[in-house]
């Protein structure tokens, strides 16, 4: 039987959906970091898994602003469900194949590709959906207390 | 969120150029880092330390500013060592493989000496 955390005290549980929208710019990537460290923190995550949870919030919604074309707004959604959080991070515009992006083994320096590598190495699942009309829909999950 | 950027010169004309950065560094704050690096160079600085000691976030965008100048200080036989004593931004260098190319140091003393 799964146990569902709860507020403290209050015998409700914290599950449920979140939903931030963020104008498609540099300067609000910070936003959505700040977002995702608090749900975390309310969920009792570790200082890791915060940190887990910040950078790759943070480097989907960079390449939602770097690559995608035509997009004004990034759009998170966090899933709070026991112990696993998902974020889904939506462009909303003409997308990128964050597929296309993801970086061979490294070994010589690169600057690009590194975005998707961090992302796939922090979560624990990870699965973009692209679509040229709609954008780019990428969906991570990660199990808190693993 | 902000990054603030100052540099330095250690052990007077004959050390390292030291750049110390002090906030978060990412895809709003990198070009202002990258943009002090890439002025060093210019300036035929190529022995660099940069001091993360006060960095607090670092993200894809501020390893690349770090990538691109090792690159080119590399072109004229020079060499970057970071300062980094954060476990969560030495996580991040550990996960990237950045910690067989840079030479990383827990403090500026030994970043220097060994650059």
């Amino acid at each position: 039987m799964r146990e569902h955390l709860t507020a403290e005290g209050s015998g409700h549980t914290l599950d449920g959906n979140l939903q931030l929208r963020i104008p498609s710019r540099a300067e609000w990537v910070s936003v959505a970091r700040l977002a995702v460290a608090g749900i975390a923190h309310r969920i009792d995550a570790t200082i890791d898994e915060v940190e887990d949870l910040k950078l790759a919030v943070a480097e989907a919604c960079t390449n939602c602003i770097q690559h995608a074309q035509g997009n004004e707004e990034v759009l998170v959604t966090f899933e709070i469900s026991g112990r696993r959080i998902t974020v889904v991070v939506e462009d909303g515009g003409k997308g990128f194949d964050g597929r296309a992006l993801a970086p061979e083994p490294l070994g010589e320096p690169k600057v690009g590709g590194l975005g998707v590598f961090l992302i796939r190495s922090l979560m624990d699942e990870v699965d973009y959906d692209f679509d040229p009309l709609t954008g780019t829909k990428l969906t991570m999950s990660k199990m808190l207390g693993l | 969120m902000d990054i603030k950027v100052s540099v330095r010169q250690s052990d007077g004309a004959s050390g390292p150029t030291v750049v110390d950065l002090n906030g978060e560094i990412d895809v709003y704050t990198s070009p202002k880092v990258k943009e002090t690096i890439s002025e060093l160079i210019d300036q035929q600085h190529y022995r660099l330390v940069i001091n993360l000691e006060n960095v607090r976030y670092i993200d894809s965008t501020g390893l690349g500013v770090l990538i691109g100048g090792l690159k080119r200080v590399r072109e004229h036989s020079g060499s970057v060592n970071l300062v980094c004593n954060n476990p969560q931004i030495r996580k991040i260098f550990d996960i990237t493989g950045l910690v067989k190319i840079f030479g990383i140091y827990d403090d500026e003393k030994a970043a220097c000496e060994s650059i």
